[in-house]
């Protein structure tokens, strides 16, 4: 009997070695963002929305090519652009070909950079790089390069679908812009100032300023200059704990307008706005979660939910960027060749889960896409943020946004 | 006109927060020379206690119960954890609350995960108390304050008129002779330390649901107390409540007004370099009070080291 055992075990043994033997070598996504610090939740749920994606779209219907599986493999870069590229360097050198990263258009301005000069250097590893949420327009006009991918819209495009409501609302008057101080923020702000301008010359910006990123503990003295200045509506592009401190305090301190933001949902955020943001925070985004985009994205939803009870999708863009890379690999029919894999992105389109159609545009890498403007509440929430009954719900969408739009982008492609 | 009022009570509110912070580390500092790097940490578990208290008890039972938690939790960490520390010297004891500070915001990650908690105020205190012009003062700032000011008078009550006061001054200077009276002067330490923490549990009850509470909340204010007690001298109260004060104003009407340094520079008789962004000097032209009122506090601390090492009502070198 104890013979029969050992030797049992010996063949399970065997077997299971000769089965990882067997099975292809995972496609790894290497996933640079914050998991510690003050913006680790963002960066965090970004990641279980990576690995559940990877999981639901490609692992369980048999994988890519012949049977190779998606892994997501996450470094933390505290927000440093100086740490990602350490952890860049970290990638490359366990053979990963796909850099994820979306959280701060600073970090990933140092990112583009560093990985078109390793491409052009070694051109035995090169690597893609998948900007799933850094949207300062820099990245796919003066300093796009063939290597980088965005699969979010960026500043100007949101800006230009949200200054579209602004514009329609009679009642505003004065806005207040205020952001956060780094490129991004930047460019929210020359972006609004823009589009205002050339939509509603009448409205007049009654304030225009910057504080530091993550640094603000109370932002009551901004709030009182917000009331001051009279404004009918605040624009802000704040995330993480600079977005809900901002959003508290105007409303506590007596803001009675609209709010119109590009990242006041999901990590806690609506669950602390609650009762007290109904109907005033606006925000853009892509991707339809209420009303849902197809039956598909409620099945995918749900079992979301089923895995991660505490967690939001709230960046639907990263289903995106699975689907199309997934998609890109079976047509190149390789993914260690990611110049041909980039060439099957460019210019690739393809349905959404989430509804509409997406465009890869091929020019400058930016990802063309249906964009709604939402409104926080709890009425026809089918999916709410951070189980607290709000969610957000689509109320005017924008086709195929900035579809015609200028880029400065001069593209070098590898021979 | 009426901004300046507003601004004052705001940089009040804030001042006041960070002094009941910062009380406690000086408290502590004064007592047991140990300079407590986790005390933030307390702060930040005073907010999650009562957090989590208020989802089933509501918020007074909040605010009732988590600093008494969190006094007891401080009182453990002295009696087992730094009192065994104390015999190596500082430099261990410092070491200690540091490894604590990453051990607490940790396990609160392990434990609440890390989102904001939707830590609500009770709605009796939502809404504003009053309001100046078109400003409103909400009515949970109010009771900010007022919560402050009876904390600041107990505590100054307990130590300069009660016994027990007495006995923590004189176990202050003479812990010896204390000892030889009967007094028993460890279980004086961790009484201290135990108050000293529940104070900052106190401010992270209040502090939790208009600032949010999230992991990352003793390192936003983790560094600020520090040049609080440093500026008001190590080891004082009165210190510590002025220097609070200050760099709650300081700090709010930096961001509530933009002054802008190319004023400055021009009022004192400066000449704007032509073309601006060619010149060497561009950022600091371009620089406005809000983008730097974060960090005149710090300046305020280095001018004090330099001019005054002992701080504003501080007795001893830093």
């Amino acid at each position: 009997m104890k013979k029969f055992v050992k030797l049992s075990a010996a063949a399970m043994l065997s077997m299971a070695l000769g089965a990882t033997a067997v099975a292809a070598e995972n496609i790894k996504i290497a996933f640079i963002d914050p998991l510690s610090g003050p913006f680790a939740s963002t960066g965090i749920n970004g990641l279980h929305q990576y690995q559940f994606a990877a999981e639901a779209m490609v692992n369980e219907k048999g994988g890519v090519l012949d049977g190779q599986n998606f892994e997501i493999v996450p470094f933390d870069n505290k927000i440093s652009p100086k740490e990602s590229l350490i952890q860049l360097q970290v990638a490359i050198d366990q053979g990963i070909r796909y850099i994820a990263q979306g959280n701060s258009s600073g970090v990933a301005n140092a990112l583009t950079d560093a990985i078109d000069k390793h491409n052009r250097r070694n051109p035995d590893s090169r690597v893609l790089f998948l900007n799933y949420a850094a949207v300062d327009p820099a990245l796919t006009n003066d300093k796009c390069n063939f290597w980088h991918f965005r699969f979010d819209a960026n500043a100007d495009i949101k800006m230009d679908a949200l200054t579209d409501v602004i514009a329609a609302d009679q009642d505003i008057k004065k806005v207040y812009i205020i952001g956060q101080d780094y490129s991004f923020g930047k460019a929210v702000a020359a972006a609004a100032v823009k589009f205002l301008g050339e939509k509603r010359s009448d409205i007049e910006i009654v304030g225009n300023e910057l504080h530091p990123i993550g640094k603000v503990k109370d932002f009551t003295p901004y709030s009182r200059k917000i009331v001051a200045s009279g404004a009918d509506a605040i624009i802000t592009g704040n995330w993480g704990a600079d977005m809900l401190g901002l959003g508290k305090s105007v409303i506590e301190n007596g803001f009675d307008g609209p709010i119109f933001t590009y990242y006041a949902a999901g990590s806690g955020m609506t669950a602390a706005f609650g009762d007290s943001a109904k109907g005033r925070v606006r925000l853009i985004s892509q991707g339809e979660i209420n009303p849902i985009g197809s039956e598909e994205a409620r099945q995918i939803y749900n079992a979301f939910k089923a895995k991660y009870p505490d967690g939001n999708i709230d960046q639907s863009r990263i289903f995106n960027v699975i689907g199309m890379l997934a998609k890109a690999i079976e047509q190149a029919g390789t993914a260690d060749d990611v110049v041909a894999v980039a060439k099957q992105l460019e210019g690739m389109e393809y349905d959404s889960m989430w509804g509409g159609k997406l465009f890869m545009r091929p020019q400058d890498h930016q990802l063309i896409q249906n964009m709604h403007v939402g409104v926080h509440t709890d009425e026809n929430i089918e999916f709410d943020y951070d189980n607290s009954g709000f969610g957000i719900l689509t109320e005017s969408t924008v086709e195929m946004a900035s579809m015609d739009s200028a880029t400065t982008c001069k593209m070098r492609r590898p021979e | 006109m009426e901004l300046i009022l507003v601004n004052i009570i705001d940089g009040l509110v804030t001042g006041l927060l960070l002094f009941m912070l910062s009380a406690g580390l000086t408290l502590i500092f004064s007592m047991m020379g140990v300079l407590n790097f986790a005390h933030a940490s307390f702060y930040m578990l005073g907010a999650y206690f009562a957090y989590e208290i208020s989802t089933y008890l509501g918020f007074w039972m909040g605010l009732l119960v988590a600093p008494l938690l969190v006094g007891v939790v401080g009182a453990g960490v002295e009696r087992y954890g730094l009192r065994r520390v104390h015999q190596y010297g500082h430099v261990p004891e410092l070491i200690f609350t540091f490894g604590l500070a990453l051990l607490i915001e940790e396990l609160v990650k392990f434990i609440w995960g890390n989102d904001q908690v939707p830590y609500q105020i009770p709605e009796i205190l939502e809404g504003a108390a009053f309001t100046i012009s078109s400003y409103n003062i909400p009515a949970y700032k109010v009771f900010m304050i007022f919560l402050s000011l009876i904390i600041f008078g107990g505590l100054l009550y307990v130590l300069t008129k009660t016994r027990v006061g007495m006995i923590i001054q004189a176990a202050l200077s003479y812990p010896r002779t204390v000892e030889a009276l009967g007094h028993n002067v460890p279980l004086v330490f961790m009484g201290v330390f135990g108050v000293g923490t529940a104070l900052a549990g106190v401010a992270g009850v209040i502090a939790g649901p208009v600032l949010s509470t999230f992991p990352g909340m003793a390192f936003v204010l983790g560094s600020i107390v520090f040049v609080t007690i440093v500026i008001g001298g190590l080891g004082s109260l009165g210190g510590a409540l002025c220097a609070a004060l200050i760099i709650g104003w300081l700090t709010t009407f930096a961001k509530a007004y933009n002054v802008r340094m190319e004023d400055i520079l021009t009022g004192i008789g400066f000449e704007k370099p032509e073309p601006l962004w060619d010149s060497a000097w561009s950022d600091l032209w371009t620089l406005t009070s809000p983008q730097i009122a974060d960090i005149l506090p710090y300046l305020l601390m280095v001018l004090i080291l330099v001019f005054r090492p002992y701080g504003l009502f501080g007795k001893r070198d830093v």
